[in-house]
């Protein structure tokens, strides 16, 4: 049995704040009633609800399940969450309505990222007698990716540069980010280290937010979309959880991933990378074999605007978006999670 | 996250405390027991991969084949930098009350580096290659943290 056809149709991205005084379900709710308006269809319509979300962030277990409030469980819902990135959420719902037991399913995540300390919550995600005990948080790790890409030559110090300087400029012409810093690359290179050797702008920003997309398979998907962005490859692969056990230098699972979502098979106009950390976007784009010709995170990227839990998400929905447009026919979206890399969820869409 | 204020208004909104913790006791498994039992005890030991590479801390399963692993092997302790980063101001929980760098740690004998600290006290005294020294926990309790941190071998320079 061959797949379905299956496209995102419509996007939604709350623009990001700072220490916003919502609650998740504040968040969410009308950024799914703005995608549900955008698309044209009701509550009722959706055969699939798949939710995005940390609970260590907000500190309680099953918060998550509070999310329902914005989308309503009555009359009866099918629904899931995964303890992830929404963009992970994306892929479940991908495979639920690759069973065919449903035709349309929506995708949301939220992260309120600036109410906690982000870099230390992180921390818990890594193994919890070997590491997390030593208390070294989010941004040490990547330092040490960062000095291990710059002593074996993989990146420079300039490179790192110029991606934030890049990403900065695109973010300013993005309302849904913050504004950036104006500073040129050779005044970015004279900033103090924060954790040496990275400086604050090689550091994604954290802020708060939520995004919503909504998936359809088939006839369904070019009924609700004029250009919709099919869905022609993605898959997600994961390196070992043992830091020491990992090439620093490289990323073989997004590699594999990027691989196996078919990236290689053409030309790829727009990429949305999700890379906290402006090494870790030249490592992707060296994984990935991204050449020059494709646009890389003409939103600005997570480095701008990093919703955690959302920032993945909202990769898929600017690409998607860059295909309804017609400002791109092959776009790829990008999801990391876990330290330095960890996992990597790739995809590949396209315009007809 | 220590939990310790208390309720207060700031900038017009309610801020409560609240403490993430997980409060349990659990066991750790038989590999890990004995890791950590040798190490409460100073004695460094880790485990052959399938590929001959030797992990320490030690690997329970091969990250290439998932296999078990059952071959230990005792590791003297001294080790090299492999990367390192520097905590220029330290945080709750940390190895290091004063600023100090971490590092990924090879030790002598073994393939698969460690994370962990080293009271390298400035940044120019520690680099890729630099030489370090296990510094023992005064109390040990049987974890990771028996290793306060590594010293730099021959001392300051």
């Amino acid at each position: 049995m061959g797949l379905r056809d299956i496209a995102i149709v419509g996007t939604a991205q709350r623009p990001s704040e700072i220490n916003s005084t919502f609650t998740s379900v504040e968040l969410l709710l009308p950024t799914i009633q703005e995608v549900l308006t955008k698309v044209g269809i009701e509550r009722q319509d959706i055969g699939f609800w798949c939710h995005g979300s940390c609970d260590y962030m907000s500190g309680q277990p099953f918060s998550f399940v509070s999310a329902v409030d914005a989308i309503g469980a009555w009359p009866p819902i099918i629904e899931s969450h995964v303890e992830a990135d929404g963009a992970f959420a994306l892929y479940e719902a991908w495979v639920k309505l690759q069973t065919g037991e449903v035709d349309v399913a929506l995708v949301f995540s939220n992260g309120k990222t600036t109410s906690g300390p982000i870099n230390r919550i992180l921390n818990l995600q890594t193994d919890p007698y070997m590491v997390a005990p030593l208390w070294p948080g989010f941004h040490v790790l990547s330092a040490l990716q960062a000095r291990a890409c710059l002593e074996a030559g993989v990146v420079t110090q300039r490179q790192m540069a110029e991606v934030a300087w890049r990403s900065q400029r695109d973010g300013k012409n993005n309302p849904l980010t913050l504004s950036g810093t104006e500073m040129s690359v050779d005044e970015l290179l004279s900033q103090p280290f924060t954790v040496d050797p990275l400086r604050a702008h090689d550091c994604a920003i954290p802020v708060d937010g939520a995004n919503a997309i909504i998936l359809a398979a088939g006839d369904a998907a070019r009924r609700l979309a004029k250009r919709p962005a099919w869905i022609r490859g993605i898959d997600h692969r994961i390196d070992t959880q043992r830091l020491g056990a990992r090439s620093m230098i490289e990323s073989s699972s997004a590699a594999i991933a990027a691989q196996k979502a078919g990236v290689g098979k053409d030309r790829i106009d727009v990429a949305e990378l999700h890379a906290p950390f402006t090494h870790q976007e030249l490592l992707l784009r060296q994984a990935m074999g991204l050449s020059e010709s494709t646009h890389i995170n003409p939103s600005g990227g997570a480095l701008v605007a990093n919703p955690a839990m959302a920032a993945g998400l909202a990769r898929f929905a600017e690409a998607a978006e860059s295909v309804f447009s017609g400002s791109a026919d092959r776009v790829l979206a990008h999801c990391t999670s876990g330290p330095l890399l960890q996992q990597n969820l790739v995809c590949v869409m396209e315009g007809e | 996250m220590s939990g310790t204020s208390s309720h207060s208004l700031k900038n017009g909104v309610f801020v409560a405390p609240l403490e993430v913790a997980f409060p349990y006791k659990r066991t750790v498994g038989t590999l890990l027991s004995r890791f950590f039992t040798s190490l409460q005890q100073c004695h460094l030991e880790g485990t052959r991969g399938s590929d001959g590479r030797v992990y320490f801390p030690p690997a329970e399963f091969d990250p290439l084949t998932g296999a078990q692993l059952d071959e230990w092997v005792t590791l003297p302790d001294t080790g090299t930098v492999t990367t390192w980063a520097w905590q220029a101001i330290p945080e709750d929980g940390q190895p290091l009350a004063h600023p100090f760098a971490w590092a990924l740690i090879t030790l002598d004998g073994a393939d698969v580096p460690i994370l962990h600290a080293v009271d390298a006290l400035r940044s120019d005294r520690i680099a890729t290659g630099t030489r370090v020294k296990v510094r023992w926990a005064q109390e040990r309790i049987g974890g990771i943290t028996d290793i306060a941190c590594f010293d730099l071998l021959g001392g300051a320079s």
